[in-house]
């Protein structure tokens, strides 16, 4: 601050401000009419140059807008929106306090009074505050040289040189062995993190290719977890989603072993032959055939069914399945058909599994062979 | 900041309480400079000069959206619980009364039905995000067609680049966070994706979820990346795209006045402070009258994720459509064992290809069409999209396919609402996807060179009047006149532009080929420095005459040329008739 004690006489508040910030209270000698905020040349002690130039500098922006009848309506538009903003905000906190929630049409009330007020009071403000720009301030324009981003040629020099320097001080050009053992020692610190990440999961090993499918495990209904007879289609069409009993609450094994089931009449099926894919028949029970639910895209539940084309549809990707035909791709992304459970009847009558899928279910991956 | 409001004995109007206020002032500006010796630095500050445009407010609807992503995300965070413990719920919603259901879901709806202001805070925080993500785009969008990105800004371009994948990424796991059926199947459609990509896939797959799909571990995980991790780098490099703005200064759109070596606009303090500042209120003004008047997300009728069920309709949010798009297009190829493996190109290709080619395309394009063009200028006036129609024609091309993958990622809505089969719209897509954008860039190419022609035409000609005059010879001619400064300076403003490298086959005056020119790289880059500068020439004199007297337009009519077909010798300025004395300028290239 000794610089600026030089021309400190010139400032509407006197030495004491400057030189001991604690001894602002001293009483200002005639202060200068300034309106509002002081615009910046005029509050040199917050804005006083340090290059030692004691002159204040000249006004660049004009104080006043040109129009002041204008200004004075707009002032007061200003002032109502300022007000509209705080009645707001006001009501925001009181909608808070008054409205309850706990039911939904509770909360649709809350949200509608409260949500409003929000609204209400930002835009008050924002439509406040451009009416306060562009009615009350006074338009300037102001240009600003740009200076090349390139620094002068003897900046980069001098750069260059001190980096050098640097450089030749720290030893590490000059000092090979010291050079080479460090960037050695680096290359495994970078890589040690990695191997932290390593518990992240376990491998998949074979993971993928099973289910929890096995034979005798009955099919049940997903939801009502009730198990399945043959004599419970009264008629074809339609499609159930089953699950294996005992694993409603097991969405990992649910994840893969989802199922789903369709009667046919007799005859629509089209059995599997060389060189012709198809349903397995020795897979179905009383033309009842079991797919795996999972697409064999991406993974979504294919859970649309049109009984009367007999498409199983993904609707994620739309891919489409032929479900008389080993539900064979017959549009869409996926490359590959639904797997088929095995299904049979146990003693008492109920559809079971007669084995796991004997393939990967869901989307391929790499090591599905 | 009114300091003195409090201080006894100041109450009412008059000189004392306005001394007040300034010594109030002075004295706070006194304590922080005398500890900061930031009176120099804050003054220049205060009058630093930022340019006015409409398109200029994109990039801070973004900024703004994630200022209130991070409040009403930090109000979330003290409701929501990043859990997958299985709970059974007895909550207010009683339609899913006693539903086995997620910590995670279950505290979604608590926070929709059970904290005062949950539901409008959630609804606040999505379509913020969803505005964010609108916002980049329309931000990138601007920037690309006005070259904005041009030296020296190469490097917040790529920010650009950073900031919106990480936006993608930072929506696709803030939407599932709720557990709910619909973003379940987002992460199911996630998985199948990384489990795709060869060799690594199933273990990527393995490390993210913890084991297999679903697992009991990708929400916390989630949840700890979406509030901590990727907020944190979009603050770092919000903050750096920020501060290089500051720094470089900001583009200015063409204009009286306006060159690459100056920045005409309004002063920080106050005008672009309280703009900015009324800006803000506006962005959450809108985002809280959507919030109010338009649901968004209502978990609670999608139900808790279970991977049995599905709805139909599943749309994810609009920045991923493009995503979604791809893979439903892609047709169903796959290598089936070979050597005992798998390759899903069904789902590797569109889940990869589309989104990487754009990420990576636009994160080479500053660097290519510098090499393209051997331009090496700073470039502070910002281009009219007309005055490069290759580009523009490029980034229209980009924008059409995007929407091509964009629509089909909603193709069921569209073949339900418009009643199409739903296959046509794929089959459809799989072609417009390659036909879309030769369209798309031949006509922008035409619309960009006949607005040029526009242009040109009335700085030679004039603005017609509707006056019609009668020469005392019997002639009629209508009268035109000179169009104004302020638009002779915008239409003017091509003076700067890029030359066209040597024409193929000659060489410099002397006959010697330029080097950089030659091997099958260099003669890429003379063929595609041709498409880049083609145009139409500006008239010369630039029109500040009415036009009239100097022919009837023949020469800008057949005037679409490259001019490396104009027969001049390279390196001649005047080429296309217009001097260009900025083409003059170092070559940073040889440094």
């Amino acid at each position: 601050m000794s610089e600026t004690g030089e021309y400190s006489n010139d400032l509407p508040h006197g030495n004491g401000d400057l030189a001991v910030p604690g001894d602002g209270e001293t009483p200002a000698r005639a202060p200068h009419r300034v309106i509002g905020t002081p615009p910046p040349a005029e509050a040199r002690t917050l804005l006083g140059t340090d290059d030692g130039d004691p002159a204040p500098a000249p006004r660049e922006l004009p104080a006043d807008p040109p129009d002041p009848v204008k200004a004075k309506r707009a002032e007061r538009v200003v002032a109502a929106l300022f007000i509209l903003s705080m009645l707001a905000s006001i009501g925001f906190i009181a909608a808070y306090i008054g409205l309850e929630v706990h039911s939904v049409d509770a909360v649709l009330r809350s949200n509608l009074a409260l949500g409003t007020a929000m609204t209400v009071a930002f835009m008050a403000l924002g439509v406040g505050a451009v009416i306060w720009v562009r009615q009350l301030m006074p338009d300037v324009e102001r240009t600003e040289q740009r200076h090349p981003m390139a620094s002068p040629e003897q900046d980069r020099k001098a750069f260059a040189e001190t980096f050098k320097e640097g450089a030749e001080a720290s030893q590490f050009t000059k000092r090979p062995i010291l050079r080479r053992t460090l960037i050695a020692a680096t290359v495994p610190l970078g890589l040690a993190p990695l191997v932290l990440l390593r518990d992240m999961g376990p491998l998949p090993g074979t993971s993928l290719r099973h289910t929890v499918w096995k034979k005798g495990m009955r099919l049940v209904v997903a939801d009502s977890n009730m198990p399945l007879r043959p004599e419970d289609f009264d008629s074809p069409g339609g499609m159930i989603t089953v699950i294996p009993e005992g694993y409603q609450d097991n969405d990992v094994a649910l994840a893969k072993a989802a199922t789903i089931i369709i009667k046919f009449a007799p005859g629509e099926l089209i059995p599997n032959r060389p060189g012709n894919p198809g349903t397995v028949m020795n897979w179905t029970v009383q033309n009842i055939v079991a797919y795996s639910k999972i697409c064999t895209h991406v993974g979504c539940p294919v859970a649309l069914y049109e009984a009367t084309t007999h498409h199983i549809l993904c609707p994620c990707h739309q891919s489409t399945f032929l479900a008389t035909q080993g539900a064979a791709v017959l549009f869409g992304p996926a490359s590959r058909p639904l797997p088929q459970l095995p299904i049979t009847t146990n003693a008492e009558g109920y559809l079971v599994a007669q084995s796991d899928f004997d393939e990967p279910v869901g989307p391929s991956f790499w090591e599905r062979g | 900041m009114n300091m003195a409001s409090g201080t006894p004995g100041t109450a009412g109007e008059g000189p004392m309480v306005e001394g007040s206020v300034e010594k109030a002032l002075a004295a706070t500006g006194t304590f922080l400079d005398d500890r900061f010796h930031a009176a120099k630095g804050f003054r220049t500050l205060m009058r630093k000069v930022f340019p006015d445009h409409w398109s200029f407010l994109l990039g801070e609807i973004a900024l703004y959206s994630f200022i209130i992503l991070l409040l009403s995300g930090t109000f979330l965070t003290l409701f929501f619980q990043p859990s997958m413990t299985q709970v059974v719920y007895h909550g207010t919603y009683t339609r899913l009364d006693g539903v086995r259901m997620s910590e995670a879901y279950a505290s979604t709806l608590n926070i929709s039905f059970d904290v005062r202001g949950g539901l409008l805070m959630r609804q606040i925080h999505h379509w913020a995000a969803d505005l964010f993500m609108a916002a980049i785009m329309a931000h990138m969008i601007r920037i690309f067609f006005t070259g904005a990105y041009r030296k020296p800004r190469e490097f917040n371009w790529l920010i650009g680049v950073a900031l919106f994948t990480l936006g993608m990424l930072e929506g696709l796991f803030g939407y599932s966070l709720p557990d709910d059926l619909l973003s379940g199947a987002g992460l199911r459609i996630l998985e199948g994706v990384i489990q795709s990509v060869p060799i690594v896939g199933t273990y990527l797959a393995f490390f993210l979820f913890g084991g297999q799909f679903p697992g009991d571990i990708i929400i916390p995980r989630l949840y700890i990346i979406h509030v901590l991790l990727i907020p944190g780098l979009l603050l770092g490099l919000i903050t750096a795209h920020l501060f290089f703005m500051f720094h470089q200064k900001h583009t200015q759109m063409p204009g009286k006045g306006h060159t690459d070596q100056n920045v005409v606009g309004q002063p920080l303090y106050p005008y672009f402070m309280a703009k900015t500042g009324a800006f803000f209120f506006f962005v959450f003004g809108v985002i809280a009258a959507l919030a109010t008047f338009a649901q968004i997300n209502p978990i609670w009728l999608y139900g808790p994720f279970t991977p049995i069920a599905i709805s139909s309709g599943s749309q994810p949010d609009f920045y991923m459509g493009m995503l979604e798009g791809a893979l439903r297009m892609f047709p169903s190829w796959s290598t089936e064992d070979v050597l005992g493996h798998t390759i899903p190109w069904n789902v590797f290709i569109p889940g990869l290809l589309p989104i990487g080619l754009l990420f990576t395309g636009a994160a080479l394009w500053p660097f290519a069409e510098r090499w393209i063009l051997r331009d090496y200028r700073e470039h502070h006036v910002n281009d009219r999209p007309r005055n490069a129609p290759t580009r523009t024609a490029i980034g229209i091309a980009v924008i059409a396919t995007y929407g091509v993958f964009w629509l089909e990622g909603a193709n069921d809505v569209i073949a339900d609402h418009f009643d199409i089969p739903l296959y046509t719209t794929t089959e459809v897509a799989r072609y417009a996807v390659f036909i879309v954008p030769v369209v798309a860039y031949i006509l922008t190419k035409r619309i960009c060179l006949g607005l040029q022609h526009k242009d040109a035409h009335l700085l030679e000609h004039g603005v017609e009047t509707g006056i019609i005059r009668q020469l005392p010879s019997g002639e009629y001619i209508e009268e035109t006149r000179p169009v104004s400064e302020e638009a002779h300076a915008v239409l003017t403003a091509r003076e700067t532009e890029q030359k066209p490298l040597a024409v193929p086959g000659r060489g410099d005056e002397n006959g010697v080929p330029d080097p950089a020119n030659r091997g099958a790289l260099g003669k890429l880059r003379l063929r595609l420095n041709r498409v880049f500068t083609e145009s139409v020439p500006l008239p010369v004199g630039n029109g500040h005459g009415n036009g009239h007297g100097n022919g009837h337009g023949e020469p800008e009519r057949a005037a679409v040329t490259a001019a490396s077909e104009s027969g001049l010798p390279p390196g001649r300025d005047d080429a296309e008739g217009t001097s260009n004395s900025a083409n003059q300028l170092p070559d940073d290239g040889a440094r």
